[in-house]
């Protein structure tokens, strides 16, 4: 048997030099990747940071009452008023009918493709969720605005032209996906044994998803749908066009108000000259909606830890 | 025989088969109404989907007006977000999942990347607007309306990529350390192409909800009437290429129907009915083939 030497396997180990460039290359590629991580903190921090900075100068020169105990918001007139709870009551009215829709419909469905449904359909009910998902919202808004208002208009006779109900119903439609998936992923969390149990006991199906699988549950739905109602808050397209753009202080749904982000836009929408004052109420009310969402999240946040936490 | 049972249990029976049959109305009534949805915006599309219709310049006159900047705006930005999302994206997810050290940063990354997934797509936005438009100067242009979607996106594009590395087994990995490679060349030679699949499943999913985005392009400045196309990439002469493009003004096919759907005439609304069609066929199609990606990349799986 041929041995081999000394020299003859120091020939295959790699030269000082190929090492040498090997541990560079692996350090800065490490760096890279560290840097393309910590973006992403930066741009919640540059998201802060504008929202705040822009806002300020703002909020010096009115004053945080002028904003927080007023119902009226005229910014761009001459005799301006800067009241924001006329916007955040176009946000909750229409985020609340669209959770009175979602939410019953997404914990039926939830609760039916989890307890009830036979795997096939469990299986092609995920895309479809998916696909219902990726419909684009002005898509949404056209449907809101000339398929839903006119079909309501002839149940409810006045129905003004731009209301919030119609925005609202289409916003509970469009977070329904949402909300079904994640409720359902909180379902499937639930230890089986807990079912089984149910199912030994003699319960039916709907019993075990009522009493025991929605219970078992409740915090990870509850912040499934706390999700769901952030990504309502949020949503502009659907509400820019069908629940009109006049800040009203109101909750009548048969009404129509903009919402925070309605107003972002109907103000974007044309040019905006950099530092005026229409360009700062852009950052003001961007602040308020930022503060609303981020309040709901970390809610939602807080409730999926708990249960991760307990170990359920 | 069953009647002879309590009246609690038969009641019981009774509520199950109810939401049985309940349940499989609901999923029926879901797909019914979006059907009908659908069927109204293509009955009032069809008609003005033609050749002519995508050739040509927004017009003041209904019938002569096309899509022709939307759809070619659409398709620049998302070819320039995927260019700035998927390399930043894949980086962070390799980062997460091969280097992250236990500790505060790693911690504090994660909890930040399932923040900004939450946050509403205008704000990144304004965002856009005051950082790239105003800042650094990019103007209402095609960088800057591709830079704010990137970051939108962005989310999306790491979990997907964690995900995919996830998936991908620890033997190949450790295969590739007893060979003698080093992190780096495991990960890029070995673990990235098994897990591209996945994270290509992951990007095409994210961009078929870009090509939807609506309300951050209208922050950034879009316009919804736009008669000329941005300049050519290319170039006749030496270097050929041209990056002019990328500061041009623009559109998108959301903003196309959203403008036409902010005006009061009906004959406009047909006009954003069928660009809506374009824009929902693209965002579907982009989707499924998201959806048959995945469902081969399971097959093919051992």
């Amino acid at each position: 048997m041929p041995s081999v030497g000394a020299e003859g396997l120091s020939s295959f180990a790699p030269s000082a030099g190929f090492l040498r460039r090997r541990r560079l290359l692996a350090g800065l590629f490490a760096a890279l990747l560290w840097a393309a991580a910590a973006l992403s903190v930066l741009i919640t921090l540059a998201i802060v940071a504008v929202l705040i900075g822009e806002s300020l100068p703002f909020l010096e020169e009115v004053g945080l009452s002028a904003v927080l105990l007023d119902t009226v918001w005229t910014p761009l007139f001459a005799e301006p008023r800067y009241g924001i709870w006329a916007l955040v009551a176009g946000t909750l009215t229409t985020t609340l009918i669209a959770l009175a829709l979602a939410l019953p419909a997404g914990l039926a469905l939830a609760l039916y493709l989890c307890e009830y449904a036979p795997p096939r359909l469990r299986e092609a009910a995920k895309p479809v969720l998916e696909l219902l998902a990726a419909v684009p919202t002005v898509v949404y808004g056209y449907f809101a605005l000339l398929v839903v208002t006119p079909l309501l208009q002839g149940l409810i006779p006045g129905l003004p032209p731009f209301n919030m109900l119609a925005a609202g119903l289409v916003l509970g439609v469009m977070i329904l996906p949402y909300a079904v998936s994640l409720s359902e992923d909180a379902l499937r969390a639930v230890p089986r044994e807990l079912r089984e149990a149910a199912y030994a006991l003699g319960f039916t199906r709907l019993q075990t998803g009522l009493g025991v699988m929605l219970p078992a549950a409740r915090s990870g739905i509850v912040s499934a749908f706390l999700l769901a109602l952030a990504r309502a808050m949020g949503e502009t397209m659907v509400v820019t066009l069908a629940a009109g753009q006049n800040p009203r202080f109101t909750f009548n749904p048969l009404e129509g108000a903009a919402t925070m982000t309605a107003y972002i836009v109907q103000v974007s929408f044309g040019d905006v000259p950099y530092g005026s004052r229409a360009y700062r109420s852009l950052f003001v009310v961007a602040l308020g909606l930022f503060l609303c969402t981020f309040a709901v999240n970390l809610l939602a946040t807080l409730l999926s830890r708990k249960r991760s936490h307990r170990g359920a | 025989m069953s009647s002879t049972l309590p009246p609690r249990i038969r009641r019981a029976r009774l509520l199950e088969l109810a939401f049985g049959l309940f349940g499989l109305l609901l999923p029926g009534a879901a797909a019914f109404t979006l059907l009908v949805l659908m069927f109204d915006l293509v009955r009032s599309g069809l008609p003005h989907l033609d050749w002519d219709f995508l050739s040509a310049f927004p017009s003041r006159r209904p019938e002569r007006a096309g899509i022709l900047p939307a759809w070619v705006g659409s398709l620049a930005i998302l070819s320039v977000t995927a260019a700035l999302a998927v390399p930043l994206g894949v980086a962070a997810g390799l980062y997460l999942e091969a280097y992250a050290p236990r500790g505060a940063f790693t911690r504090l990354v994660e909890v930040n990347i399932a923040n900004l997934a939450g946050v509403p797509s205008i704000l990144y936005g304004l965002l856009g607007l005051a950082l790239f438009v105003d800042g650094l100067g990019l103007g209402a242009s095609i960088l800057s309306a591709a830079m704010v979607l990137a970051l939108l996106i962005l989310p999306v594009v790491i979990v997907a990529t964690r995900e995919a590395l996830r998936a991908v087994p620890r033997t190949l990995w450790e295969a590739a350390y007893a060979l003698g490679a080093d992190r780096r060349q495991t990960l890029l030679r070995f673990v990235l192409p098994a897990a591209a699949p996945g994270i290509l499943t992951g990007v095409i999913v994210a961009l078929s909800r870009a090509v939807g985005e609506t309300a951050p392009l209208v922050a950034v400045g879009a316009l919804s009437f736009i008669a000329f196309l941005p300049p050519s990439p290319l170039r006749p002469e030496p270097p050929y290429v041209d990056a002019e493009w990328l500061f041009s003004p623009f559109t998108a096919l959301s903003i196309q129907m959203f403008g036409w759907l902010s005006r009061p005439q009906p004959a406009f609304h047909e006009l954003a009915a069928a660009a809506g069609v374009v824009l929902l066929a693209l965002a579907l199609l982009i989707n499924a083939l998201a959806i048959v990606l995945r469902l081969r990349a399971r097959r093919l799986a051992p």
